[in-house]
């Protein structure tokens, strides 16, 4: 009886206070009692951001913790969540798969984070379509047109008559900002269907034949193959340049294949500790191969030079 | 000397019930206040929408793109409709289903195959959404799209079907104990006047029950309403204003969920996010208060 009292008790103290701290507009520190991000310090490391990196950044936290005593947790989310994190000071690494924009680093700034970028592996970001279709090559126009509405039939393309269902990402994602500015110039169309992951993504075109979709590398393949029910698409900036399929590495490593990315690692202030140990071992031999076994790509010489930036 | 000790222990009693009753009203008045708060934060946030889109814009217009390369756009008619049409598609899938299923456990069932079957209807609700969004992206999805030959089947229908299986056990649940509550009077009555038994299910025992039934109803269309990870896993999400059950459409609270993540502290398209969750209190507000007029008007009937 006490007891149930005394949790009744608490709750509506609980409760009082939260409605209070809203009240003054300072949710943010009635909930950060329950979370802080000092522990990096203990050799707890929080990684939030890009679903693109979440199973990369699985794979290489799996493979560090094996040879360290540091934890480190992955969490998914969309890039944007990462950013914001990162802005709040709620995580230790915020995976990105676009670049932070000005006004990100600025206000990361105004809140005391001072933002160092690392990168962790390439993507070929992969234009999907189902394996029933036969269109096998679009250039940057056709594919911005498509997104953009204005290409609604695959006969358009030298396909069978039928209308094509635009997959797509949501606007936290890193993925939908850097195909939007480097693809469309323009806004996507409101009849695409706004999925919540690459892996949704992948299940609906497998399932659509008049689909098209847009997905990290690391999704579309299986072993190194394109996985069943897919057909990765060649892409060519415009109609007079050749046609690269991002299955190809030395496509991403050279960047031929005109949607290869970096993946982005984002701390807050140079990393130290269990941080700098984690991105050293990304960043080493061992790190780069299990990020090839996760589907994606070696840092490509290009971006090579952030990485020595940071670490030195 | 001894009749005072026992008024004190009287006037301790007395405090200690006085304390008591306080708590309790405290608890009460608590509910209020957190109710008040809320609503008070959502107004407080959603408000300041307005000093850059105009109230007539934000209820009227049908393109919502806040991120918009050029020209952001706030408009909810499209989201408000797609709600609606989720919420009564699943309405038109669980209320016959779940209120037949109800009178079948309350009047038809043996005892033995209610003790099995309730339990198991129960537990219907306490699976996951995602899990049951999940199964609709996998499952449902592809059904719809070879049973009407579309191209995919993340649409309306689909978000109909999950939002309709989630309201399923609330609506049995309730109905069956409205049902079951009816006076034994009353069917023996019918009986003894001659008619079947299904004639008495249908003209007196559901009839008697029908204010437990439309409580439970509304109960089941609250649930749908307020769903957000089914829906946002099946219906697409496109914010095009919705053309038919057949195209994908996008919920309020999908809106909410997907968007509140990444938006940027203080700026217009967060504030408006919280002018949407007002909308949708408003929606969720306007249903609890007709399910209590309707709950009251036909509780006078009886009497």
């Amino acid at each position: 009886m006490f007891n149930k009292k005394c949790l009744a008790l608490s709750l509506a103290l609980i409760l009082t206070l939260g409605v209070l701290f809203s009240f003054t507009g300072q949710a943010g520190a009635f909930f950060g009692w329950f979370s802080s991000s000092d522990d990096a310090e203990q050799g707890y490391v929080q990684v939030r951001g890009s679903d693109t990196m979440v199973n990369i950044g699985q794979a290489l936290a799996e493979a560090f913790m094996e040879q360290s005593e540091h934890e480190i947790s992955v969490t998914g989310g969309g890039s944007g969540t990462g950013v914001a994190a990162l802005i709040n000071n709620e995580v230790d690494i915020a995976n990105v798969s676009r670049d932070m924009t000005d006004s990100e680093v600025e206000q990361a700034a105004a809140n005391g984070v001072d933002v160092y970028r690392g990168v962790i592996a390439m993507d070929g970001l992969a234009v999907v379509v189902n394996e029933n279709n036969p269109v096998q090559d679009l250039t940057f126009d056709e594919i911005g047109a498509i997104y953009r509405g204005e290409i609604t039939n695959w006969a358009e393309l030298g396909g069978p008559d039928m209308e094509i269902s635009l997959y797509g990402r949501q606007s936290n994602s890193g993925t939908f900002v850097y195909f939007r500015e480097n693809v469309l110039d323009g806004d996507y169309c409101d009849t695409k269907n706004q999925m919540n992951g690459n892996a949704q993504i992948v299940e609906g075109v497998r399932a659509d034949r008049s689909a098209i979709g847009y997905v990290g590398i690391g999704y579309a393949t299986e072993g190194g193959q394109e996985r069943s029910g897919l057909g990765v698409v060649n892409v060519a900036v415009d109609s007079n340049s050749e046609y690269a399929s991002p299955l190809v590495p030395e496509n991403v490593a050279t960047g031929a294949y005109p949607l290869a990315r970096p993946l982005n690692n984002y701390f807050n202030g140079q990393p130290t500790g269990a941080v700098l140990e984690f991105i050293e071992f990304i960043v080493s031999e061992e790190g780069q191969n299990v990020a090839v076994e996760a589907g994606f790509y070696p840092v490509s010489p290009e971006f090579q030079s952030v990485n020595d930036e940071l670490l030195n | 000397m001894k009749s005072s000790k026992i008024s004190r222990k009287d006037e301790i009693a007395k405090i200690k019930e006085k304390m008591i009753e306080l708590f309790f009203f405290a608890n009460g008045v608590l509910a209020i206040v957190v109710l008040i708060g809320i609503f008070y934060l959502l107004l407080s946030e959603g408000l300041p929408t307005f000093r850059e889109v105009s109230i007539k814009e934000f209820l009227t217009s049908t393109r919502w793109n806040p991120v918009s390369y050029s020209n952001p756009e706030y408009g909810i008619v499209g989201m408000i409709v797609s709600t609606l049409m989720v919420t009564f598609g699943s309405l038109i899938l669980s209320v016959p289903l779940g209120i037949a299923c109800a009178a079948y456990l309350a009047e038809v069932a043996k005892p033995k195959e209610r003790e099995i079957l309730k339990p198991i209807i129960e537990m219907l609700a306490s699976i996951p959404s995602v899990v049951i969004g999940f199964l609709g992206i996998v499952m449902v999805g592809p059904m719809i799209a070879r049973i009407f030959n579309l191209s995919n089947g993340l649409n309306a229908i689909n978000g109909s079907i999950l939002l309709g299986v989630m309201a399923l056990p609330t609506i049995i649940s309730i109905s069956e104990d409205a049902i079951s509550s009816v006076p034994e009077e009353y069917k023996q009555a019918s009986l003894a006047l001659g008619t079947n038994s299904w004639h008495t299910l249908i003209k007196v025992t559901l009839p008697a029950a029908l204010s437990g039934i439309t409580a439970a109803v509304m109960l089941g269309m609250g649930r749908a309403i307020g769903e957000t990870m089914a829906v946002l896993m099946a219906t697409g999400n496109a914010p095009a204003f919705p053309k038919s059950f057949f195209g994908s459409i996008r919920t309020l609270t999908a809106t909410i969920a997907i968007e509140l993540g990444e938006v940027p502290y203080n700026t217009t398209h967060y504030y408006s996010l919280f002018a949407v969750g007002a909308v949708l209190f408003v929606m969720t507000f306007m249903i609890n208060l007709v399910s209590d007029i309707v709950l009251h008007k036909y509780g006078e009937g009886e009497n």
